[in-house]
């Protein structure tokens, strides 16, 4: 069951659920931002109006710098920035930043300390027809290596306008992952966000009765696996799904405990398994509590041009075949 | 240390700060020798020249002039010149490189006082000063920012692209020092990567440009003054310098770009500098 506490949305699993995309959430937490902080400033690589950070350029055209398709450049000057007290907010596609300018974010930012906020959008398959010279399917492997910098990956557009703000006011530097096509809203205004916090979307309806399987998964795929679960449970199978926003750093009490509930982990995630959140998430259990774990998402191949929803079923992460594959490890399992 | 528009001070000191860098360097037993040999004047010229406007015992003075050294491998020069102005003991420049100094084999910002940037990969340095300089006016602050670069990393994008954009903002408030020494690590510049003509290259990106022999004082304390007063660009000024400038053997050859000095050749090289001491002379003389 939808977990009670949450206050998730309501029309999840209607036929027509309420949709946005998180790029649009992000545009309006950074206007946001913007009249909540003075030093806010906004940073973009000729894709302002793709960010929707075209509303904090017409809000606050002082404070928008359009830096052309100069993605390094872009970094190391956000850095610069920083270090007069602006706290500045970078936006590309998740390939060109951090794909492009991964070592200016490393000296310029994360060694140097300067308080930045990437935002990476279009990532995952998500992208779709565009194909796979703009599908990042590595921003994660890239940004959750890199010290002094977190990594969040929202699971809608009302998360992703939260974290933008929490961001602001993070200690360190953020990258914040983001997708362009509108997906649905799995939250409301209610919901808790926290950029050190991951939720638990879906409860076993009874504990004794929880078949042990938790899946832990970000971003708009959320939403699926909420599908599934809520299918499972109408034919008696209870899972647990975890919205995994935190990725770095990991919500660590949270995912022990149901490391520690459970008898087999699946990750699901739009990104190669290798270095994505099923990999951080492998590596914090293998030292702390060893489990099976189930790693789904890109297995080291590009994508390729096709409709989102074509694109997540060809690589197997839909609803339809993370269901089966979810009932056949649960015969595993017990 | 106090500024002076004594140039014969000057020179002495640019000598002792040459004498520094060898010491240090003999000691390090790694690091880069031939680039910051040859860039000694542009740095006493700005820090002691009466130029830059700073408090060593206050270094986050929000009023401060901002220096950025792009090229972190000059880090024994950025260090000796530090050390002079007062921001750490001279006694520290024995550390560098050592495990546990606060004087890294490239500056990081956050171990040693002085330092606005940590440093090391080329070509980024540019960038930073230029979102410093818009960070600066958008708050209203009249500080100046001084990028220090090398030539070589005019091979880096990323430099073209931060000088467009400097442009872009007519960032007045910002003066790049380039010391044109001619040499990088695989060789000459002209030969691994022609930069010529800089000075149009960045005349046509929207700058003005300054050249001076970069040994010579007077000459590169006037460019600094009149970048100062130059409004609605950026001004670049080219500091022609000849690599390990000072020592004969090291002069011109660009081997010495990466290389440090043994025990032998250091002693050599300070003999040269004591003897020749006053062997660089601006046109006063």
């Amino acid at each position: 069951m939808l977990n009670p506490d949450l206050k998730l949305a309501s029309d999840i699993f209607s036929s027509n659920p309420q949709l946005k995309s998180l790029r649009e959430g992000f545009g309006e937490g950074l206007v946001l931002a913007g009249e909540l902080n003075d030093n806010v400033v906004a940073l973009c690589a000729d894709v302002a109006d793709s960010l929707k950070m075209n509303l904090f350029r017409e809000r606050f055209p002082k404070r928008f710098f359009e830096m052309g398709i100069a993605e390094q450049n872009m970094a190391a000057v956000a850095s610069g920035l920083a270090s007069t007290g602006k706290i500045p907010v970078i936006g590309s596609y998740g390939v060109f930043s951090p794909g492009r300018n991964w070592e200016q974010i490393r000296t310029t930012i994360c060694y140097n300390e300067q308080k930045v906020i990437i935002v990476g959008s279009h990532t995952g398959l998500n992208v779709g027809p565009d194909g796979a010279s703009h599908q990042a399917l590595e921003d994660i492997a890239l940004t959750r290596v890199l010290p002094h910098l977190a990594v969040i990956v929202p699971s809608d557009a009302l998360e992703a306008r939260k974290a933008i703000l929490e961001a602001i006011d993070y200690p360190t530097s953020v990258y914040l992952r983001l997708t362009r096509e509108p997906s649905p809203i799995l939250t409301t205004e209610e919901t808790p966000f926290e950029i050190n916090q991951s939720l638990v979307f879906w409860l076993p309806k009874q504990e004794d009765k929880f078949s042990g399987l938790t899946i832990f998964t970000c971003g708009y795929l959320v939403s699926e696996a909420l599908k599934v679960a809520s299918e499972l449970e109408q034919e008696g199978i209870n899972i647990t799904v975890i919205n995994n926003s935190a990725l770095k750093p990991l919500d660590k009490e949270l995912i022990l405990t149901w490391a520690k509930k459970s008898k087999m982990i699946v990750t699901l995630e739009e990104h190669q398994v290798s270095g994505g959140m099923g990999s951080a998430l492998s590596e914090f259990l293998s030292e702390n509590h060893p489990i099976k774990m189930k790693l789904l998402g890109i297995n080291d191949s590009f994508g390729e041009s096709g409709e989102a929803q074509e694109l997540i079923k060809k690589y197997h992460l839909d609803k339809d075949n993370l269901k089966a594959l979810v009932k056949e490890l649960i015969t595993q399992i017990t | 240390m106090k500024t002076t528009n004594n140039i014969k001070e000057l020179e002495k000191l640019a000598n002792n700060i040459r004498q520094d860098i060898i010491k240090t360097l003999i000691l390090a037993k790694s690091g880069h020798c031939a680039g910051p040999l040859g860039a000694v004047e542009q740095y006493v010229a700005l820090y002691f020249g009466g130029i830059l406007k700073y408090d060593a015992n206050n270094p986050n003075w929000p009023e401060r002039d901002r220096v950025v050294v792009s090229n972190g491998h000059y880090a024994p020069l950025v260090y000796a010149i530090l050390a002079q102005a007062g921001y750490f003991s001279k006694k520290e420049l024995k550390t560098l490189r050592k495990l546990g100094s606060c004087l890294q084999g490239h500056p990081h910002r956050l171990s040693v006082k002085g330092v606005e940037t940590s440093s090391g990969p080329v070509g980024e340095g540019l960038s930073q000063a230029v979102g410093m300089a818009l960070g600066l006016k958008l708050d209203g602050i009249k500080s100046q920012v001084y990028c220090l670069m090398g030539d070589g990393e005019h091979d880096c994008g990323n430099t073209w692209e931060a000088i467009m954009l400097a442009a872009k903002h007519q960032l007045d408030n910002l003066t790049v020092i380039i010391d044109r020494n001619n040499i990088q690590i695989d060789g000459f510049t002209e030969q691994v990567m022609p930069l010529e003509p800089l000075k149009e290259k960045y005349e046509a990106f929207g700058w003005k440009v300054l050249e001076v022999d970069g040994h010579n004082l007077e000459e590169i304390i006037r460019a600094l003054n009149k970048a100062k007063a130059i409004f609605v660009k950026p001004v670049a000024i080219i500091c022609h310098t000849i690599p390990g400038k000072g020592i004969n053997f090291m002069e011109w050859e660009y081997r010495w770009h990466g290389k440090t000095p043994n025990l032998k050749e250091g002693e050599e090289a300070l003999r040269q500098l004591r003897t020749l001491n006053g062997k660089i002379k601006s046109e006063l003389d």
